[in-house]
């Protein structure tokens, strides 16, 4: 029959124009990695690769590092507490970690702001109550909220582990560092207002038996930030392998019947 | 049968009894049934039925997006996040919007260069591409203002580029750019108004492939071929040969889309649209969505605001015009030995286009960039009326049955040809 | 659409490809399309759960309300997943007329000491049964109705000192969320 010998010309052709499409697709992304000249380095994480999963022990670790260091200036605003449950906490230690914040309420029945403890259902509490308050406390400059910075910057949870470990406490030769800026390796420009945040071991207790290394720490709330970012990874990649799949067999079935139809006609012949 | 009813073929009282009131069954039969297709198509056919596909999947997820989307400047980009959140299955729902998008660029595309590699646009079909050309601007237009809503960096700064170019307008530019804003920069009526627009375009979309459909049935579809089927040996009916090909394009295509929303559904996208717009601080490089880049490119290589801006839009309106500068009476690039090699030299100068709209415009990347546009420009204003002139096409084939059938296959379209003209 | 000028116009050429042919494409044909409804069903399924309250929505679905504020025969209206529930701290009277009742004669019979968890507390939602109006008797000025609970304005239902439908069109008696005593003095609603 005719089919299989003209379907690898025509299958050719159609891959041809669709490699030449995605072709098109890689290059824009890849173009604008390289714009930021600066190479990071790749940290392997739990979660690389298509079929990566978090560990939830690493996310711990990481939300006690930005609990502990981080969060006296980044506000992660679209979390709240009771999104905790995902990265393993029970719900009374997530209810323990909400109560021991002071949540500003209100007005109450005298028309006036309150502040209570926490609930699972409310926000990760802000630092600063606004933006100017932040960069008056900062030296000027605006410590980003933190919920989807790994979506945010190019290169992701390994940007956020490099720039953590990039400090250097004397720049290069020849680079003059401003007043209350700091010299990065990895920092776009490599002037970063923030301090070196992470500064020797054992800054944080872990209850695990990890060791505190300001590198460890450094992975470790990369990772968990990722979550913050992503936190439907997982399903999403369970998901996606199930209807791939599907989709296959489908296919196979459809390209099936397909053929079986066309047989009538003599077969699907293209010129 | 009662007067004033349509004679239906039905047998099923329902749909008989509808049928003859309203002949939509009898219309659906003979349109999407029985409706004579060249018997020749290869997958670049599917392509046609995927946008249609495609443009009912952004509708349906749209549609689902706005009931959880707040169209203001303090509330958009929350509101998107809440959706990936916490609305359940929010975040499925918005990837799939998200790189629907460029799903649907990528099938429209490659409609379009099918359309170019094949003479679509030629006679009788000058309308349906014409029609066809309409869609495509206004899917720009519609996927334009969608990437605004999420209040991101580069949805601000996109807006803000984008509607500034109507400044270059002598006279009046300022005035309509004031105008679109609604204000004095792009600010919350601005996203209002893109929110409602972004929701009312998809539907006018509907209407102009109903348009470019009906064209389509008017005149036939083209073929691998280019040449017109001489008889019932040359087609089969749409259903179930084409329903039944078109469904094993779709299933491919979504197994390429499935990849894109579950494993890596921020490819495509920019990073900066992750940061809150901030009317204060313009990202290091702006650039638009991939689908926009050829244009992007066009419009950097031109030194000149107004120039630029021209030549943006004239790349594309000089699409409406192709029918008439393309005066060869061959359709079908195969059978147009220089025309088919010129052709793909554009089609990969669209794709460098593409890529040199994604560097940043300095050095070497605007001449490039130059270079493309030159060519884009001249293949249709130059190459094209002057190969109608000079090329000598090869010998085309005497039917589509001929072509198609000859050597070892059986040759049962042309011996069914009598039996089925009783039919 | 108007008729097509298509160069081959003929009907149908099917059929002279010949009938279905053979058991085998049928059996392939079917699993396909079980396949393919599977799949539609599948796809359907997301867009009718987001639908559904959000997680954020039902993290909000409880309500502390703190009791030590509302004096005896006084009421408070307090908002619990977008909807009124009335806190009633009942006098003596009150319970004791919404004991009396027969409970075998009432509409939706129920016992007052089924609704309540501590007797002077009466806790419903603030909805009434018939189509949803927020009933009246909350305030001291607001008409109760003959029976001291609560009169809905809509359509005249009365509810009794235990929230129960005593006359009018509406059905049930109000609803009594779901809610527990944190403390002597704090409940917590749903």
């Amino acid at each position: 029959m005719m089919p299989f010998r003209t379907l690898p010309m025509r299958g050719l052709k159609a891959a041809a124009v669709a490699a030449a499409v995605s072709l098109g697709l890689l290059a824009a992304p890849g173009a604008r990695a390289q714009e930021h000249e600066i190479k990071i380095p790749d940290t392997r994480y739990s979660f690389d690769g298509l079929f990566g999963t978090y560990d939830r022990g690493e996310l711990q670790r990481g939300f006690q590092v930005y609990k502990e260091v981080c969060a006296a200036c980044h506000a992660m605003h679209l979390l709240s507490y009771r999104n905790l449950r995902d990265i393993g906490l029970s719900d009374a230690e997530v209810r323990a970690v909400a109560q021991s914040y002071q949540i500003q309420d209100g007005p109450n029945d005298n028309g006036e702001m309150f502040e209570r403890p926490g609930r699972p259902s409310d926000r990760f509490r802000r630092p600063f109550p606004n933006d100017a308050a932040a960069r008056a406390a900062n030296n000027g400059a605006l410590p980003p909220d933190l919920s989807v910075i790994t979506k945010a910057r190019v290169g992701g949870a390994d940007y956020i582990h490099a720039l953590l470990t990039g400090y250097e406490e004397t720049p290069p030769p020849g680079i003059t560092i401003m007043e209350g800026m700091h010299y990065n390796k990895y920092f776009p420009g490599h002037q970063i207002a923030m301090p070196p945040p992470l500064t020797g071991e054992g800054q944080v207790q872990y209850g695990d038996s990890t060791k505190a290394t300001p590198d460890q720490m450094a992975r470790d709330v990369a990772a968990f930030l990722t979550w913050a970012a992503e936190p439907e990874l997982e399903t999403r990649r369970t998901m996606g392998v199930r209807i791939i799949l599907f989709l296959v067999i489908l296919g196979g079935l459809t390209y099936a019947v397909k053929r079986k139809i066309w047989a009538r006609a003599g077969g699907d012949h293209v010129s | 049968m009662a007067s004033g009813l349509h004679e239906s073929s039905f047998a099923n009282p329902v749909v008989r009894w509808i049928d003859q009131r309203m002949p939509i069954f009898t219309m659906i039969q003979k349109e999407y049934g029985t409706f004579p297709t060249p018997r020749n198509f290869n997958y670049f056919w599917n392509f046609g039925a995927l946008a249609m596909i495609n443009l009912v999947i952004m509708i349906a997820t749209g549609v689902f997006l706005a009931m959880n989307y707040a169209a203001h400047t303090s509330l958009a980009f929350e509101s998107v996040e809440r959706i990936m959140r916490d609305v359940n299955y929010g975040w499925l729902i918005r990837y799939v919007h998200m790189n629907g998008a460029s799903m649907f660029f990528i099938v429209v595309y490659i409609h379009i260069w099918r359309g170019l590699y094949y003479g679509s646009y030629k006679a009788p079909r000058e309308l349906l591409w014409m029609l066809g050309v309409v869609i495509f601007i206004l899917m720009m237009a519609t996927a334009f203002m969608g990437y605004v809503l999420p209040w991101g960096q580069m949805s601000f700064w996109g807006a803000t580029v984008i509607t500034n170019l109507f400044s270059a307008i002598p006279l009046v530019g300022d005035s309509i750019v004031t105008l679109l804003w609604g204000g004095f920069s792009v600010d919350n009526p601005t996203l209002n108004r893109f929110f409602s627009l972004h929701y009312l375009l998809p539907f006018v979309i509907v209407g102009v492939v109903f348009l470019h459909v009906a064209a389509l049935h008017i005149t036939g579809s083209n073929n691998p071929l280019g040449i017109d089927p001489k008889g019932p040996q040359d087609t089969v009916p749409f259903h179930p040969y084409y329903t039944a090909k078109d469904s094993v394009g779709m299933i491919v295509y979504f197994i390429v889309f499935a990849f894109l929303v579950f494993f890596v559904p921020n490819y495509l996208g920019h990073p900066d649209n992750y940061i809150p717009a901030n009317p204060l601080s313009t990202p290091a490089h702006i650039v638009p969505e991939w689908y926009f880049l050829p244009f992007y490119a066009i419009l950097r290589a031109v030194p000149n605001k107004l120039g630029g801006v021209l030549m943006m839009f004239g790349a594309i309106a000089i699409l409406f015009v192709l029918p008439w500068l393309d005066r060869s009476p061959v359709r079908s690039m195969r059978f147009r030995p220089i025309a088919k090699w010129l052709m793909l030299l554009w089609s990969a100068n669209f794709l460098v286009l593409m890529w040199a709209g994604g560097r940043p415009a300095e050095g070497t990347y605007v001449l490039i960039a130059r270079l493309c546009t030159a060519y884009y420009f001249a293949y249709f204003l130059v190459i094209l009326p002057l190969l109608s002139k000079v090329e000598r096409p090869l010998p085309l084939p005497e039917s589509i049955s001929r072509a198609v059938l000859r050597g070892g296959g059986p040759l049962r379209g042309a011996a069914a040809a009598k039996p089925m003209e009783k039919a | 659409m108007a008729d097509t000028l298509a160069p081959s116009s003929s009907p149908s050429t099917g059929g002279a490809h010949g009938p279905e042919q053979g058991t085998k494409r049928d059996f392939l044909k079917l699993v396909t399309g079980s396949f393919a409804v599977i799949g539609v069903g599948a796809i359907a399924w997301p867009f009718i759960a987001s639908m559904n309250p959000a997680k954020d929505v039902l993290a909000l679905a409880s309500t502390d309300v703190d009791l030590s504020h509302i004096a005896e025969g006084q009421a408070v209206t307090v908002m619990w997943r977008g909807k009124p529930v009335f806190v009633r701290h009942r006098t003596p009277q009150e319970i004791e007329q919404a004991r009396s009742v027969e409970v075998s004669s009432l509409r939706d019979p129920e016992a007052d000491a089924a609704r309540v968890q501590k007797a002077p507390w009466l806790i419903v939602v603030g909805v009434c049964t018939h189509l949803g109006c927020v009933p009246l008797g909350q305030k001291p000025t607001d008409p109760r109705g003959d029976y001291g609970g609560w009169f809905c304005p809509c359509h005249g239902s009365e509810y009794d000192t235990s929230g129960r439908i005593r006359r009018g069109p509406a059905p049930l008696n109000l609803v009594v969320p779901e809610y527990a005593f944190t403390s002597d003095t704090q409940i917590r609603i749903g």
